[in-house]
């Protein structure tokens, strides 16, 4: 291939059941295209991670995935309220998520930490009251 | 060893489109964020959640199986999930410590 890739998804903030439904078509995509599995993995389950946050946190956004010859990026971005102390909220086990998250096995406090393990570059760019978009790439 | 061969152990199919994927190892957990921190690809993974998001952690965390201990059970609907998303679950009535147990037997 030599133009990149764009594949652009709306994601459901009501919905907590559908979530991953962006990922799941992503990883789709990407084993058509003939991307190793271990790297089909990593960028599925960050942008998972990503998709739980946004239904958890801010009602939904958007998702846009890139792909190139040299790398995959991911795009996150919602207009929730943002992240106050980022440095707290990438701690493993740090977690604002209700008891009824928990109950459906999230809120462990490691959606933030697992998509930065699992991406080679992950910046984020967040203001309290207006929302945060996470840029994350994985290089092939 | 294979999914399906776990069949003959005392593991029941809940869904088996993939019976013949060889697993790699075993996880154990209920946090899904965990489990994909942590569970490594072709795992077998031992769980007593039976939400529809378990069903999207397997697909994307790429696990061989999941296995339901303690004869938790899966909802109809979501069997049929798991079917469609080809993501094979089994269920144990033993504890979950158990279940680990037989498999750490079957796998050496």
């Amino acid at each position: 291939m030599s133009e990149p890739l764009i594949f652009h998804f709306d994601v459901d903030g009501e919905n907590f059941a559908s979530a991953g439904q962006a990922s799941t078509q992503v990883k789709k995509n990407l084993r058509q295209l003939g991307v190793p599995a271990a790297t089909i993995r990593r960028v599925s389950i960050a942008m998972y991670e990503g998709e739980i946050n946004m239904v958890i946190h801010a009602n939904g956004g958007t998702a846009d995935v890139i792909v190139s010859e040299e790398y995959i990026e991911i795009i996150l971005a919602d207009k929730g309220p943002g992240i106050p102390n980022i440095e707290q909220a990438m701690q493993e086990g740090f977690s604002t998520a209700t008891d009824q998250i928990r109950s459906l096995g999230f809120g462990a406090g490691m959606g933030l930490p697992n998509m930065k393990r699992y991406t080679d570059t992950m910046e984020i760019d967040t203001m309290v009251g207006v929302g945060t978009t996470i840029t994350m790439y994985v290089y092939l | 060893m294979t999914v399906e061969e776990l069949l003959a152990q005392g593991f029941e199919a809940v869904s088996l489109p993939d019976g013949s994927r060889e697993i790699d190892g075993v996880y154990i957990g209920d946090l899904l964020s965990w489990v994909m921190g942590r569970a490594q690809m072709d795992n077998a993974w031992i769980t007593i959640m039976t939400n529809v998001n378990v069903i999207a952690v397997a697909t994307l965390a790429d696990t061989s199986c999941v296995i339901l201990a303690e004869g938790v059970e899966m909802e109809k609907d979501l069997v049929e999930t798991a079917k469609q998303k080809e993501i094979n679950v089994l269920s144990s009535s033993l504890p979950i410590y158990e279940t680990a147990i037989k498999l750490a037997g079957l796998l050496s």
